[in-house]
C-alpha cells in the first residue's frame, strides 16, 4: 500500500487567505471572529463565514443521528469530516480561489480534539483530514476550563448540550460535571494540538476589547501585502450609467 | 472469524477478537447480478441451518436517505461522496455487521469498503486517501468477486433496469451521453477491480456464465470458510 497522507503543512496556492478559530466551548472564540469579521468588512474586505457543522447536506443528518442517540465515535467523526469536505468544496475554495479572505469558526483541529477524546484513533483522523488546506492563520482560544463553565452557565446558553458536554461517553450522570470532565480532556488535546500544528495561543481570559486588539493587530501583519479583490460588479453599474454605451459596440 | 484484524487504524474502543461469525463479501461492478445471488446463498446457508444476515451498501438507517438526498442534488464533490459512503458503512459495521458476527451470523455483504475505493480511485486518481478512511473496516473472511465485461454488461444493464446517472458515472462527464458514460465509467471500475483482485486475493467468478453455474461456484469458494466455523457434529469419531 501506498504511503498514508497526513494533513499538509505546505500553504495553499489561491490568492485568498483563511483565517481559523479553534477553542473549546465558552471560549469566546466566536465573538472574536464576528468581531473580526466586521472589522475587515469596514477596512473594505470582500469576507466570507463558515462554522463547523452546517452543510445543509448533513446537518439534518447529524441531527437526526443525535436525537436518536445512535452516532458512534467513528459516525460522529465521519459525518462532521463529510460536512468539512462539503463546505471546504462549496464555500471555502471558491472564495480563496477569488482571493477573497475566509473566516472559518473552528476547523479540523476540532476534530483532532474531540474525535481522539471520543475513541477514534489519533493517526486516522488525521488522515481523514489529508484533503483539507492549511490556514493562512489558526488562531486558539485557550481558556482555563472554570472560566468556561461560569460563561456558558451565566451567559446566553443556560444549559450545556448532550454531545457538547460528552454526555455519550458516560463520563458522569451530571451534565455539568459530565462537561467539566470532557472539556478538560479535549484542553488536554488542544494544547498538544497547538505545539503539532503551530497555532496561535491567545489568552481567552482577558478583555474581549484587548484580545481583539491583538487579533487584529497580528492579522493586519498577516496582511500585509494582501491585495484586497474587491467585486467589480458594483463599479461596473455605475460605469454604464455614467457613460451611456451604445449597445452596438 | 477468530483473528479478526482491522484493515488500517482500527476501532480502538471495540475488541475484534470475539467475533465468531463469518464475514463474506460479494463484490462486482453495477447490475452483475450480485443481490441475486446473494440471495439465492441466504437460501442455502439456511437450510443448513446457518444464521444469515445480508447487509446492503447505502442501507444504513442513519445515513440511507442522505445518500438519497445528496445524490438527487447532484452537487457531490469527491470528498463528501466518498465521506458519505463511509459514514454509512461505519453506521451499518457498528450496529449490524460485528453484532450480528458476535453472534455467531454469517454476513453476506452486498458490495464492500472495495467498491468505495474503485469509485474514488477513478475520480481522484489516489487509492491511499480511501483507503486510510476506511480503516476501521474489518477485512472479511472471504471476497467473491463478480467479474464481467464491459460489453455483456452494457446489454444485460439496459435489458434489466436500464442506464442511470451515478451507475454511468455521469459525474466524471467521461462520454456525451449516459451509454458512453457508462461505458467509460464502468470499464475503468472493472480495471479498478481487477487489480485490487490480485492485491487482495479476491476469488473471481466470471459472471458470464449461466446463474446456475455462478452460484455453484460462489458455494464452493464458501465451503471451506465455513468448515471450521460450525463445531464438527460428530467429535466421537474424530480418530485420536
Amino acid at each position: 500500500m501506498t504511503e498514508s497522507h497526513l494533513p499538509k503543512s505546505a500553504p495553499h496556492p489561491y490568492p485568498g487567505k483563511l483565517i481559523i478559530v479553534e477553542g473549546i466551548d465558552g471560549s469566546g472564540k466566536s465573538t472574536q471572529l464576528q468581531l473580526l469579521h466586521k472589522w475587515l468588512e469596514s477596512k473594505g474586505h470582500k469576507v466570507f463565514f463558515t462554522e463547523w457543522n452546517s452543510s445543509d447536506l448533513v446537518k439534518e443528518t447529524t441531527k437526526r443521528g443525535k436525537k436518536s442517540k445512535r452516532l458512534t465515535p467513528t459516525t460522529f467523526s465521519l459525518l462532521h469530516a463529510t460536512d468539512f469536505a462539503s463546505r471546504l468544496y462549496h464555500h471555502i475554495l471558491p472564495p480563496l480561489k477569488a482571493g477573497m479572505i475566509v473566516l472559518a469558526d473552528r476547523y479540523m483541529y476540532t476534530a483532532f480534539a474531540r474525535d481522539v477524546v471520543r475513541g477514534v484513533a489519533h493517526e486516522w483522523v488525521r488522515k481523514l483530514y489529508a484533503f483539507a488546506i492549511k490556514p493562512d492563520m489558526a488562531f486558539y482560544y485557550n481558556v482555563p476550563i472554570e472560566v468556561a463553565i461560569s460563561r456558558l452557565l451565566g451567559g446566553t446558553r443556560g444549559q450545556f448540550k448532550y454531545y457538547e458536554a460528552g454526555m455519550d461517553l458516560n463520563l458522569s450522570p451530571d451534565i455539568t460535571e459530565s462537561f467539566r470532565l470532557f472539556q478538560t480532556r479535549i484542553l488536554a488535546e488542544y494544547a498538544k494540538i497547538v505545539e503539532e500544528f503551530n497555532l496561535l495561543t491567545m489568552d481567552a481570559t482577558q478583555d474581549i476589547e484587548m484580545q481583539q486588539e491583538q487579533m487584529r493587530a497580528l492579522v493586519e501583519d498577516a496582511l500585509r501585502g494582501y491585495k484586497p479583490r474587491r467585486g467589480t460588479y458594483g463599479r461596473r453599474t455605475l460605469f454604464w450609467r455614467r457613460f451611456e454605451i451604445p449597445k452596438s459596440e | 472469524m477468530a483473528d479478526a484484524r482491522f484493515f488500517g487504524d482500527g476501532l480502538k474502543y471495540l475488541n475484534p477478537s470475539d467475533l465468531k461469525g463469518k464475514l463474506i463479501a460479494i463484490e462486482g461492478t453495477d447490475g452483475v447480478g450480485r443481490t441475486t445471488h446473494i440471495e439465492m446463498l441466504q437460501e442455502w446457508l439456511e437450510v443448513q441451518g446457518y444464521g444469515v444476515v445480508i447487509t446492503g451498501w447505502t442501507r444504513s438507517n442513519l445515513m440511507s436517505k442522505t445518500i438519497e438526498m445528496a445524490k438527487e442534488g447532484n452537487i457531490l464533490d469527491r470528498w463528501s461522496l466518498s465521506l458519505l459512503y463511509a459514514t454509512d458503512f461505519a453506521d451499518r459495521l457498528e450496529h449490524q455487521i460485528i453484532p450480528a458476527l458476535r453472534s455467531g451470523f454469517v454476513v453476506l455483504a452486498d458490495r464492500y469498503i472495495y467498491t468505495a475505493f474503485a469509485r474514488d480511485y477513478v475520480r481522484s486518481a489516489d487509492r491511499t486517501w480511501i483507503r486510510d478512511v476506511f480503516g476501521f473496516s474489518l477485512i472479511p473472511d472471504l471476497v467473491c468477486y463478480l467479474r464481467i465485461d464491459v460489453e455483456t454488461l452494457a446489454l444485460r444493464v439496459i435489458e434489466t433496469t436500464g442506464m442511470n446517472y451515478w451507475e454511468s458515472g455521469m459525474d466524471l462527464r467521461l462520454g456525451t451521453d449516459l451509454y458512453d458514460s457508462f461505458k467509460k465509467y464502468q470499464s475503468l471500475l472493472i480495471e479498478e477491480f481487477d487489480k485490487m483482485a490480485m492485491e487482495f486475493r479476491f476469488n473471481v467468478v466470471d459472471a458470464r456464465k449461466s446463474p446456475e453455474d455462478i452460484q455453484d461456484e460462489l458455494r464452493s469458494h464458501i465451503l471451506p470458510v465455513l468448515k471450521n466455523h460450525t463445531p464438527p457434529v460428530n467429535t466421537d469419531t474424530v480418530p485420536l
